[in-house]
């Protein structure tokens, strides 16, 4: 009873994402006083035992219905895995199907839903979340009042679980019975993760913005991520535009990424952009304009055009790293 | 298809960062010279149902919850060619939680009845909750795809595309459901011609009031009770950039390369 309890798909592994819910929910249960309990859904032996030291039990369902994603009969899945238990609190990642999932998990159970948390703790009788609103313009403090609270956290936000204090938890293999023909059904699924680390997971981006003008110079913002072995992203006006995939960009509506290095290349930052970059130890900035907002979060910058700056860049990179 | 689109009136979003106040007893945002306007996700949902009755027919009906002001958003929608505009006026807190928002849509949503498909953006460019979409499923009983970018009617069914962190998926999906649309370079919502926005500004908009619905605004003003906001404050941070310095551009990218490979290299 009021356990928190944290759900993570295995597909994405023990990841940066799992090891940071599950940071938060070990550091969350400990304060609370109660058990973490995990539940994984898919097949992944790593995840389970990497999650087995730090939880206090383990449920995995892992059978064949479950092993690709399907809204529906994950929602299913785990509204039957956490009915019974009334946890206090249940915490996801920021994933697609994380996002898609916890409001409706949090109706069907009677509690309460906050995403895109950036902090959470107990509080007498209440679960506080922060989170960014407005674009990242201002932060909101939430107290949530119903169990349980399911938050979907920003979860490159969050240490993993700090030591090895704690003894493996025995995983429980369970099988549920599921609907046989969902509402809804994937039948195609593209990855264009190119493999490549996730963007979320990345040390070093280089990312490019409206400035860069067309989907060309993303080539070249590609050889200057190679060269100091990163990888490339964008902020929402090249991917609007198509002059780059979707799934490169970084912000508000797209991912939330943490590297130790961003390098925004003829990127503004409006604060939707930098809503997505604010995890990062490191921005530097190249732009033309000394005003651009992203300045302001830079640790260093170039004021400069990119097309001036981009061959000598390439050049003088190549140099410093042999 | 007769096709649902739920609109959010926001403070425009854009507002520079040096015009943004907050309001620390009433825990608002100070409005000031911002504009109102459609939360963009919002019009990128109106958009991919125009482009879909465009392609397969139906109609589209536009659905607001707000002030009175959100009646210049249901008109920008008709002169973007919605066939019929729906207002529920909120007699209630001005920010109300994303349950009470579920709440409220859905019982007008049951009022227009026999809909096939319910659009909304994935989330808000104020609050952005991104609960709207899925907790209307549940409260409808129906199921729900989010970060839709593609529809198209196949049969008697619909296949459905959408954006993930990774890539894409498609769907196979049978109608009623809802789903949350997320911005792609197909969805970029058309700009209504004059002619349009000053027909529009002459045509009927149904308004209902809470108790048009049946809505309990007691039960509204309890939204609290498990949802509370507590502290709105402005994002921080100290400006501390160095601009690389340097007689030639040469000097300058030699510097900010030095820069560069001096955090690489601690990795």
């Amino acid at each position: 009873m009021s356990d928190v309890v944290i759900c993570l798909f295995a597909a994405a592994g023990y990841d940066r994402a799992a090891q940071g819910v599950a940071g938060a929910g070990r550091r969350l249960a400990d304060a609370l006083g109660v058990r973490l309990r995990a539940i994984t859904v898919g097949a992944h032996s790593e995840l389970n035992l990497r999650i087995a030291a730090a939880a206090d039990t383990v449920i995995s369902v892992d059978q064949s219905e479950l092993i690709e994603y399907q809204p529906e009969l994950y929602l299913d899945a785990l509204t039957q895995l956490t009915r019974d238990y009334v946890p206090r609190v249940l915490l996801l990642s920021n994933d697609t199907y994380s996002q898609e999932l916890a409001p409706r998990l949090a109706h069907r159970l009677g509690g309460t839903a906050v995403g895109d948390a950036i902090e959470l703790s107990a509080q007498a009788g209440t679960i506080r979340v922060k989170r960014n609103v407005y674009g990242g313009k201002a932060v909101a403090t939430i107290d949530i009042k119903r169990s349980p609270a399911v938050v979907w956290l920003r979860a490159r936000a969050f240490e993993p679980v700090a030591g090895g204090s704690y003894t493996l938890a025995t995983v429980r293999q369970i099988t549920l019975s599921l609907p046989a023909s969902p509402a809804t059904q994937i039948i195609e699924r593209k990855s264009e993760a190119t493999g490549e680390t996730k963007l979320e997971d990345a040390r070093i981006i280089v990312s490019g913005g409206r400035g860069l003008g067309g989907p060309k110079p993303f080539a070249e913002l590609r050889e200057i991520a190679a060269l100091i072995g990163g990888q490339i992203a964008a902020s929402s006006a090249p991917c609007d535009a198509g002059w780059c995939s979707p799934s490169l960009q970084v912000g508000q509506t797209g991912k939330k990424v943490a590297p130790d290095l961003y390098l925004a290349v003829a990127i503004r930052g409006t604060s939707q952009h930098l809503v997505g970059i604010s995890d990062s130890k490191v921005i530097a900035a190249i732009n033309i304009d000394p005003d651009a907002p992203i300045f302001k979060y830079c640790r260093f910058g170039i004021v400069e055009d990119y097309r001036q700056v981009f061959p000598l860049l390439k050049e003088k990179l190549a140099a410093l790293q042999s | 298809m007769k096709i649902i689109v739920c609109l959010k009136q926001i403070t425009d979003p854009e507002i520079s960062t040096s015009d943004f106040r907050i309001d620390p007893e009433k825990l608002e945002v100070v409005r000031g010279n911002a504009e109102l306007v459609t939360n963009i996700f919002c019009e990128n949902a109106l958009e991919t149902a125009l482009q879909l009755r465009e392609r397969s027919g139906g109609s589209i009906t536009v659905l607001s919850f707000g002030g009175e002001s959100a009646e210049d958003t249901l008109r920008k929608a008709l002169a973007m060619k919605a066939d019929e505009a729906m207002l529920v006026i909120n007699d209630g807190p001005p920010h109300p939680d994303p349950l009470t928002v579920a709440q409220v849509l859905a019982r007008a949503i049951r009022k227009i009845g026999n809909y096939d498909l319910i659009m909304v953006g994935r989330e808000s460019g104020d609050w952005g909750t991104g609960q709207t979409g899925g907790l209307l499923a549940e409260e409808l009983n129906l199921p729900c795809i989010n970060f839709v970018d593609q529809i198209e009617k196949r049969g008697t069914g619909l296949l459905v595309k959408r954006q993930t962190g990774e890539g894409w998926e498609k769907f196979n999906a049978h109608p009623p459901l809802v789903l949350t649309i997320t911005n792609s370079e197909l969805n970029v919502p058309r700009i209504p011609k004059k002619r349009d926005l000053l027909a529009a500004a002459r045509q009927f908009v149904t308004r209902w009031s809470f108790d048009d619905l049946g809505v309990n605004a007691e039960k509204i003003n309890h939204g609290e009770s498990y949802y509370e906001l507590v502290e709105l404050k402005t994002a921080e941070h100290i400006p501390t950039c160095d601009f690389v310095s340097g007689k030639t551009l040469d000097e300058k990218v030699e510097e900010f390369a030095r820069r560069i490979v001096e955090v690489t290299r601690a990795l």
